[in-house]
């Protein structure tokens, strides 16, 4: 497999003013394409900064950031946002969609963000929609969905434009068990079904163990780097009892 | 990302918020729609002004009969008769002067049948009507023949008409005027009212030499009280006092340091003075007007503040999935620019029916102007992207991770 991501003597230090906080220490890490590798750490461990670094919306302090072997690290800030735009797409703890907006416009996004025609627009939407078992439920706001239906909206729209990489960052922190499940479910099938790279951060252990590949955080620098025999969440659905959670629509 | 799209997202963004959006508008409608009623009242009033400039005759310059002085004791002016009908034609020959008409008048009783009348009458020759510009409507003016035979004929203002023959047609009918007959040869046009109220269709006119003999003259004989005049042009207003004051002078054999017995007065000027002073107050009242179109501006920038501060996390979340900082930019100022034209849309229409219930309940005129609707629209689209701006600045300039995690 091809590398995605290669991140070379990577630091980023915040300048307070008084004092200067290093975030990340020197990160050397390759990530091939096709992976879904879980970031694990505590909190202050690095893993945010270096998501954020990942995810083009910061810039490092040192080192390299290869995407796709393009030295990104000293792109502008539009450039960046063009490769957000394209290649990246994210999927956060609290969701972030538009209130009083449907869920096909919140899908329909990014896509205004690259001059997509409107019919284009919508169809790619309504296909992303279907894709996480949504259809049906496009002209709903996210006020009238459950929050894994919305956790389902976001990852829609995180592939509307067809990323290579999706930086999920504790995309279940919000969901109960069951619904957690299923949207690793959601993760484990667009890996496996469409080579998408996935990165999860997440400080659950449990919700580790679906991904192929743990990296582990501490005080900005990784301390553990260890391939995963990944359980298959659509099978621990279904030992789960019924009832709880909320089952696909 | 292009012009409709960007609009689209703005106007999606005010639709979410309906009743605020509302609100702030509500400032650039009051603002504009004063504008533009406070622009049609001066404008109103300045149009009345320059109508009844008009219907005083252009380039008019009035001599009136010079200010007595009786035993330390001093007249106003035209109270005693200085000037005389050869003054008169001497004023017509004059280069600077078009037309030059001696003018004596008294109130007078008109009899007709069973009805009459109290009106002016007014003697003089066939130019005061030139002068005027007042035109026959039926039968025909005085002629030079009428003056020379001082015939017993007159002309009567629509005013006069209307009270002694009502709906009857009096060309042809005789009238007794101080007990003479005279025979009406023609109906002047309707003037309305002058500039300070007065009915100017309230009016005989008489040939000038009648008036001497019949109906004023035995006080003073082959004097007049005034003398109407109209300049060549407007430029030539000036020149015309000058040499109408200069013949005068030289003609009442008065010495250099003693005072003119007549007085010229310049009556374009007092009106234009009249036109300044409504265009000042037409401006003065726009300005006022534009102040609360500014704070209308200001209301806008505090909303856009406070959306953008609301919108924190949509901004970060836009930004993230592949928004420039410029998309950010546009899109804040769309929105105050939308805000601030559908404002001056509606603001237009307000100021529009406010001036229409202006003009009826208060009786006051009001001119709408293109120029004026399409002077407070562009403001309001100015005040838009100068008060959108600073909001729009701040919001593309947000960091998208801080934005993302703003609670």
């Amino acid at each position: 497999m091809e590398e995605l991501i290669r991140v070379e003597h990577l630091a980023k230090i915040y300048d307070l003013g008084e004092v200067q906080v290093p975030a990340l220490k020197g990160v050397n890490l390759v990530i091939r394409a096709g992976e879904f590798v879980a970031i694990m750490g505590a909190s202050g461990s690095g893993k945010s900064t270096f998501m954020n670094i990942l995810g083009c919306l910061d810039r490092p302090t040192e080192g390299h950031y290869y995407f796709e072997g393009f030295d990104v690290s000293g792109l502008s800030k539009d450039e960046l946002a063009r490769i957000r735009n394209k290649k990246i797409g994210f999927v956060f703890q609290s969701f972030n969609l538009l209130s009083r907006t449907s869920a096909l416009e919140n899908v329909e996004l990014p896509l205004y963000y690259n001059n997509t025609p409107s019919r284009e627009r919508r169809r790619r939407a309504m296909e992303a929609l279907i894709n996480v078992g949504l259809q049906g439920r496009e002209h709903h706001f996210p006020s009238q969905l459950s929050g894994g239906q919305q956790q389902r909206v976001a990852i829609a729209r995180a592939l509307v434009n067809q990323p290579l990489l999706i930086l999920a960052d504790e995309p279940t922190g919000n969901l109960d068990s069951r619904t957690s499940l299923e949207i690793m479910d959601i993760f484990q099938t667009l890996n496996a079904q469409s080579g998408i790279t996935i990165i999860l951060v997440t400080h659950e252990p449990d919700i580790a163990r679906y991904a192929g590949r743990h990296v582990l955080f501490r005080d900005g620098r990784v301390i553990q780097d260890l391939p995963n025999q990944p359980r298959r969440a659509m099978e621990d659905l279904r030992q789960m009892p019924t009832g709880t959670g909320e089952g696909i629509s | 990302m292009n012009l409709s799209m960007t609009l689209r997202i703005a106007l999606k963004a005010l639709s979410r918020n309906k009743m605020r959006s509302g609100l702030t508008m509500l400032g650039i409608i009051i603002g504009v729609g004063a504008v533009i009623a406070m622009i049609a009242i001066g404008s109103g009033a300045k149009a009345r002004i320059q109508e009844q400039i008009a219907s005083m005759g252009s380039n008019l310059i009035i001599v009136l009969s010079g200010a007595a002085t009786s035993g330390g004791m001093r007249w106003g002016s035209g109270s005693v008769p200085t000037l005389t009908v050869e003054d008169a034609k001497e004023i017509a020959e004059l280069s600077a002067v078009k037309y030059s008409a001696p003018v004596i008048q008294g109130v007078v009783q008109v009899v007709y049948g069973n009805q009459n009348w109290s009106t002016i009458a007014i003697g003089s020759t066939p130019e005061a009507l030139l002068i005027r510009d007042w035109p026959v409507v039926k039968g025909r003016p005085l002629n030079q023949g009428d003056i020379d035979g001082a015939t017993k004929t007159c002309l009567l203002g629509q005013t006069v008409v209307e009270n002694l023959f009502g709906e009857m047609d009096p060309v042809g009918q005789v009238v007794r005027i101080k007990k003479f007959p005279f025979t009406v040869v023609g109906v002047l046009g309707p003037k309305g009212q002058s500039t300070w109220g007065q009915d100017q269709d309230d009016v005989v006119y008489v040939p000038l030499t009648t008036a001497q003999r019949l109906l004023f003259g035995q006080q003073f004989p082959g004097m007049v009280r005034a003398i109407s005049v109209q300049a060549m042009g407007p430029d030539t207003m000036k020149e015309a006092e000058e040499q109408i004051t200069q013949l005068l002078r030289q003609r009442h054999r008065l010495r250099p340091g003693q005072e003119n017995d007549f007085t010229v007065r310049n009556l374009t000027e007092a009106f234009s003075t009249a036109e300044e002073s409504a265009r000042v107050m037409s401006l003065l009242l726009g300005a006022i007007a534009s102040i609360s179109l500014l704070v209308g501006g200001i209301g806008i920038m505090n909303i856009m503040l406070v959306s953008v501060t609301e919108r924190t996390r949509e901004i970060g979340l836009r930004m993230a999935v592949g928004a420039r900082g410029r998309d950010i930019l546009y899109q804040f100022l769309i929105e105050s620019l939308v805000l601030s034209l559908i404002g001056g849309v509606i603001g237009i229409l307000v100021g529009v029916i406010a001036s229409q219930l202006i003009s009826r309940f208060f009786q006051w005129p009001t001119l709408i102007s293109i120029q004026a609707l399409f002077l407070s629209f562009s403001f309001a689209g100015a005040v838009g992207i100068f008060f959108g701006f600073y909001p729009a600045r701040k919001a593309a300039r947000l960091d998208p991770i801080e934005a993302l995690r703003y609670e």
